[in-house]
């Protein structure tokens, strides 16, 4: 049997997968891809967790999943948002390497 | 849903996942990301909640992975050249990953609630995409018209950040 | 209310000149004139009359032992300052129309006279501490303000300033006796100390410093050794100041002060020999100066710190009575023979160098008359009053301390050396200077108060007049030996004047150490010096080490370092922030769980 548990390790590993990506590469699309993968992990969980508290109507419990859609659309506006700033930046600078981005170093 | 199916599911998520991290390729990198969604929204459906195993689909792979795809298309990026890694870099950023890692881990570990079945429902197929309707009409409406003006503000960003300077 | 007429005449004088006739001068003298004199018919009043309703009432009240009243006391000896006082005050108020007729700030000085009267009285009548202290200090403060009556000279402007410093030191040294005493007792009205004086003398130690620290008052206030430095300087003042102030009455509130509180002095004997030697000392070593000086006035000055040593050395022989009575004859004797050198001084327009002065008891007769009856009484030649009251000092001397008694005796003999020397050089042989061939006598309203003086110091010291107007209780009939030994000295010190200095032009005699007044002034100088030189380079290093590069430096130094180390964290790589980002949530989720 799968259990919620099982649910939580796979989302934990795949939250910790984004987690390195993110700290690892240096392009910047990557990186902005790596954190939609860490978005999605914690996706996962609440999920799994409105899966598993059921109603006394029989039903699981639904505001969860209201959670995870607002999530999903407020990521994707941040997506958009991000992807904007990158065509800028890259305009500006030519490169979409995060090293080269440290004007703010002191 | 049988076992081996979520496994399968789960390990396809999980392959390509880190496949998006270790790909120099950033079209490969972005549909790898793509693959990994679609396992996601299988296990999504696996565990009934339909409706957002959907606009998984819809939104994230459908919409934001175009997206992506054409900025890269647009940016004309090259796959990144051999270069050398800072191994100390490598090996802290690893270490921290892990060690979240193991503390989740141990915290799932502990949760005795992890260890059950899950509880049935009471019919097999439930009408998900209803309730929720009802829930976020209902009770949530403010978030959502929030939500909405939010996406409005988004669209206005982005047209105004990627602009031209007007020469 | 005549007590109260008595002490506020003055004052309302003193504030009127300087309101409203600052500009008449005629008018200014007229009505400080007037308020003395009116003060002085009060004061005779007051003394004929016996049970005089004595005003009191609370000044400042919280509680039983912070009481101050503001009272007087009317007893034999305050009604017969009173006398003393306002009298003299008025002779010299006299005098001044003379002395000062061509000055330029003539309102002012008499604004300040008036003042200065009202603050003397106040001593006098004062029955408790505080309100002692208060006019203690006034009289201190026109004292400044007379000595420094031609501020636009240097040396006026210096004496003054060091006449107010040097006493504001042993007021403060009178201070801190009044607040042990006051501390001790829980009162500050004499009387009521008195009666609670059993408290102190069971604390036989604390009672000697008070006393001691009472003392201290009189040694700044009455010049006494080692705070005797500003009174030869206070000769800048015009000379009728030099003899009502620095003569008669304000050196003598410091005497004065002291009889008051013999009571609390008397019980402690450690105390009574310390006031006894530094009397003696003063005495002889003014005496020894004196021989060696030029100048007129300077003299007399240290003439009078010499009488001032015997009243304090009769204090501290525990005979309060000799004391005042010297007081007394003295007041008489030293405002003449300052009145008489102002009189020749101003007759010889503003000379004051004895050695340009000579034959001058031809050309100023009456002058030379009161100054010659003076200089008898000063050196103790019978029958004038000095002689009565010096004498009382050196039977009390001789009956209870011997050392003290050879000193006094020495004393005298120099007194008797120096003040003969003074006469023969300035009154008798040819005249040394042109100025002093064509000088002629003062006007009437100069010779006046000098003759009413020298009246009062022939017959002063004789015993009805004594018994009669003192009121005092006088010493029993003295020894035979002591007034012949006294005269002996005498007689000895004047003839060796005379052999010495007759028919010279300049001083034969030379003693350097005695010329420079035991280079008191010099020593002093260089203390101060080395003080507020030591005290300035802690007070530097202070605030350029310790303020500003210590604290506020250090300050800042210490944001800046900070700051600097801070920075370092900021790399400006995105991925490093991650780092320590992921890192600390690692930690913080060890915490949270794990422990």
């Amino acid at each position: 049997m799968i259990t919620l548990g099982d649910y939580l390790i796979v989302s934990g590993i795949l939250f910790a997968i984004g987690f390195a990506g993110v700290m690892l590469r240096r392009n910047l699309i990557i990186i902005l891809m790596s954190l939609e993968l860490m978005l999605n992990a914690a996706n996962l969980s609440l999920v799994a967790f409105s899966r598993f508290r059921v109603l006394p109507t029989g039903l699981p419990d639904y505001n969860v999943q209201v959670f995870v859609f607002f999530i999903i659309t407020v990521a994707a506006a941040e997506v958009a948002v991000g992807l904007a700033i990158l065509v800028a930046l890259f305009r500006a600078r030519q490169t979409t390497d995060v090293k080269d981005i440290s004007s703010l170093k002191f | 849903m049988p076992a081996f199916l979520f496994w399968i599911f789960a390990l396809l998520m999980l392959i390509f996942g880190a496949a998006v991290v270790v790909n120099r390729n950033p079209v490969a990198s972005a549909l790898s990301l793509v693959v990994s969604f679609i396992g996601l929204a299988a296990l999504f459906m696996s565990l009934d909640a339909y409706f957002i195993g959907i606009i998984q689909v819809l939104v994230y792979a459908g919409a934001v992975m175009v997206l992506f795809l054409f900025i890269i298309m647009l940016l004309d990026l090259r796959a990144e050249e051999r270069r050398k890694i800072s191994w100390l870099t490598s090996a802290g950023a690893i270490a921290v990953a892990l060690a979240l890692l193991l503390q989740i881990f141990y915290v799932v570990g502990h949760f005795k609630s992890a260890q059950q079945p899950f509880p049935p429902l009471a019919r097999s197929t439930t009408d998900d995409v209803r309730n929720i309707g009802l829930l976020l009409f209902e009770n949530y409406n403010l978030p959502f018209q929030i939500i909405g003006v939010l996406v409005l503000v988004a669209t206005i960003g982005v047209v105004l950040l990627s602009r031209r300077e007007p020469r | 209310m005549l007590p109260w007429y008595a002490l506020l005449l003055p004052l309302a004088s003193a504030i009127a000149i300087t309101l409203f006739t600052r500009r008449s001068k005629a008018l200014s003298s007229f009505l400080s004139i007037a308020a003395v004199i009116g003060s002085f018919v009060c004061s005779c009043l007051i003394f004929s009359q016996s049970g005089i309703h004595i005003p009191e009432f609370t000044w400042i009240d919280f509680g039983e032992g912070f009481k101050v009243p503001v009272g007087f006391t009317l007893d034999n000896l305050s009604k017969t300052m009173l006398v003393l006082v306002s009298g003299i005050g008025s002779l010299i108020h006299i005098y001044s129309l003379g002395y000062m007729r061509d000055d330029e700030g003539k309102s002012r000085y008499f604004a300040a006279l008036s003042l200065f009267m009202f603050a003397m009285l106040g001593i006098v009548l004062a029955n408790n501490f505080v309100m002692l202290f208060i006019f203690w200090e006034l009289v201190g403060f026109t004292s400044y303000v007379l000595i420094g009556h031609w501020f636009y000279r240097d040396a006026a402007a210096d004496a003054a300033k060091k006449a107010f410093i040097t006493t504001r030191i042993g007021d403060f040294g009178f201070m801190l006796g009044i607040l042990m005493v006051w501390m001790g007792t829980d009162s500050v009205v004499f009387t009521q100390i008195a009666q609670r004086l059993w408290i102190l003398t069971s604390h036989p130690a604390f009672l000697t410093i008070a006393a001691l620290l009472l003392f201290c008052g009189a040694v700044g206030k009455s010049a006494q050794f080692p705070l005797h430095v500003w009174l030869p300087d206070a000769m800048e003042g015009p000379t009728p100041i030099s003899a009502l102030i620095h003569a008669a009455t304000m050196v003598a509130a410091g005497v004065y002060m002291l009889v008051r509180v013999a009571f609390i002095i008397q019980a402690s004997p450690t105390a009574l020999l310390i006031i006894a030697w530094v009397g003696t000392i003063t005495a002889v070593m003014a005496a020894l100066i004196a021989t060696q000086q030029n100048d007129i006035k300077r003299i007399l000055a240290y003439s009078t710190l010499s009488q001032l040593g015997y009243m304090v050395m009769a204090v501290g022989l525990a005979s309060t009575e000799a004391a005042i009575f010297h007081l007394f004859t003295h007041a008489f004797f030293k405002a003449l023979l300052f009145l008489a050198a102002g009189s020749v001084i101003v007759m010889l327009h503003h000379e004051q160098n004895i050695w340009k002065m000579g034959g001058l008891s031809r050309n100023l007769p009456i002058t030379f008359l009161t100054f010659v009856i003076g200089a008898l009484a000063l050196i103790g030649c019978p029958p004038f009053s000095g002689f009565f009251s010096k004498d009382a000092i050196l039977a009390l001397a001789y009956e209870r301390n011997m050392p003290i008694f050879v000193v006094g005796l020495f004393t005298a003999f120099l007194t008797a050396f120096y003040v003969m020397r003074l006469l023969v050089i300035v009154f008798f042989g040819k005249s040394r200077s042109e100025i002093a061939r064509k000088s002629g006598e003062s006007p009437l309203v100069m010779t006046g108060p000098l003759i009413v003086l020298a009246l009062l110091a022939t017959i002063g010291g004789f015993t009805f007049f004594a018994r009669n107007f003192l009121a005092l209780p006088i010493e029993k009939e003295v020894a035979f030996l002591v007034p012949a030994l006294a005269i002996a000295v005498l007689i000895l010190g004047s003839g060796l004047a005379i052999a010495t200095y007759r028919n010279r032009t300049s001083e034969p005699l030379d003693f350097e150490l005695l010329r420079d007044k035991f280079y008191f002034d010099e020593f002093y100088n260089w203390l101060i010096d080395c003080t507020q030189e030591l005290l300035a380079r802690i007070c530097a290093f202070f605030d350029r080490w310790i303020i500003d590069a210590g604290v506020v430096g250090g300050t800042s130094s210490s944001a800046w370092g900070i700051g600097a180390l801070l920075r370092l964290a900021q790399v400006g790589n995105l991925q490093a922030y991650l780092f320590l980002f992921g890192l600390g949530i690692v930690v913080l989720i060890y915490f949270a769980v794990f422990r």
